[in-house]
């Protein structure tokens, strides 16, 4: 799976020499467009990430996943994500900010952390997207569209913990 | 709006925690520390996610995006039955598609827009309420269904990783479950919803 990434590079650049692409002021260009990414997403982060940290230097974070230990744990769902779980569908970059924390704290090759990445790479800001697609075509009832998105998001973090399991051994 | 709330009630509960337990001190020291672990997260994750962004590029350049796009068309026909009849809208959903897949985020949503007003018109231009279609386009955009997600996987690199793509495959499996248990609520809640408003 790690060779993937390379392969994909050298296939889009052979692709885009058969198409006579050119390619290297595309590849800059792109770059240039992740480095305004990063510009955008470091502020949200910094916010989230300060308040993250107050919150578990407080102990509060502690309570918090005791609270739901018993509810998460009946679905498989690590309690240590909780909160990646109340912020992802709200915060792209919080919820960025979130899991970045959870993968720091438990190791990003154990089990934990490998859930979160899988919870955070498998979903999306649900309510932003609700908002901008039906915002955009001037709907105003927006019937079972956010529910339904919900029940994807919770399929999400169930199936998570179960796919990492499943190909990693519940280590 | 949600967020100001979010961030006061943290703030305000690890204030109010911290007074009870005798830690402000370590909590203001967090707070600090959160910051600068802030600038860490996005100095760490910055070159790859230029690498791919720059990559991705050359890919809607090239045209390997459109042509995946091409590809995706008839599966989507069948997901969305009156639009596919659509010229206009089919293309839409299809480019929304193949940017979601590639994590092309600037691309996705103005073609999911454009598919957004186009179903709406196809299923009469004075209805206010979401139609069946553009239900199902927001649960397959809200759901993410991403091939490589980059910013993930080099997060997961800056903190220490082996190899940090080794979760692609658990990432599918869970875009799948997720992407199916969502459409299938889309189905059932418009059945319920149908079947509720019959006397």
């Amino acid at each position: 799976m790690n060779g993937a990434v390379a392969l994909i590079i050298a296939f889009t650049a052979v692709f885009a020499l058969c198409r006579k692409t050119e390619l290297y002021p595309a590849l800059t260009d792109g770059i240039k467009d992740g480095l305004k990414v990063i510009y955008k997403i470091f502020p949200p982060v910094a916010a989230m990430l300060t308040a993250v940290y107050m919150f578990r230097a407080s102990g509060a974070l502690e309570i918090l996943t005791d609270l739901l230990r018993p509810a998460l744990a009946a679905l498989g769902i690590p309690p240590e994500t909780a909160p990646l779980l109340l912020v992802r569908p709200l915060s792209g970059s919080g919820a960025l900010a979130v899991a970045t924390d959870i993968i720091k704290q438990n190791g990003a090759d154990s089990t934990i952390g490998r859930i979160a990445a899988v919870m955070a790479g498998s979903t999306e800001t649900t309510f932003y997207t609700v908002s901008v697609y039906l915002g955009a075509a001037g709907i105003k009832k927006s019937r079972y569209a956010v529910p339904a998105a919900l029940v994807a998001d919770l399929a999400a973090f169930i199936a998570a913990g179960m796919a990492v399991r499943l190909l990693f051994g519940s280590a | 709006m949600v967020l100001c709330w979010i961030w006061t009630c943290l703030v305000l509960a690890s204030v109010s925690f911290g007074c009870l337990g005798g830690r402000l001190g370590i909590v203001s020291a967090a707070a600090l520390e959160g910051a600068s672990a802030s600038l860490e997260l996005c100095l760490g994750i910055c070159g790859a996610v230029c690498l791919w962004s720059g990559v991705m590029e050359v890919m809607r350049r090239s045209g390997l995006a459109s042509l995946l796009s091409k590809l995706l068309k008839p599966a989507l026909t069948l997901l969305f039955p009156s639009a596919g009849k659509d010229e206009e809208a089919l293309e839409a959903l299809s480019q929304n598609a193949s940017a979601n897949l590639l994590g092309l985020g600037n691309a996705a949503t103005p073609a999911g827009i454009r598919a957004a007003v186009r179903l709406k018109y196809l299923t009469g231009k004075s209805s206010s309420s979401a139609g069946d279609e553009l239900c199902r386009l927001v649960v397959l955009n809200s759901a993410s269904i991403q091939l490589i997600p980059t910013t993930v996987c080099a997060i997961r690199a800056a903190a220490g990783a082996e190899a940090p793509f080794d979760i692609l495959p658990a990432v599918w499996l869970t875009s799948l479950i997720s992407v199916s248990a969502g459409l299938a609520a889309a189905y059932i809640f418009a059945r319920l919803g149908k079947a509720c408003k019959r006397p």
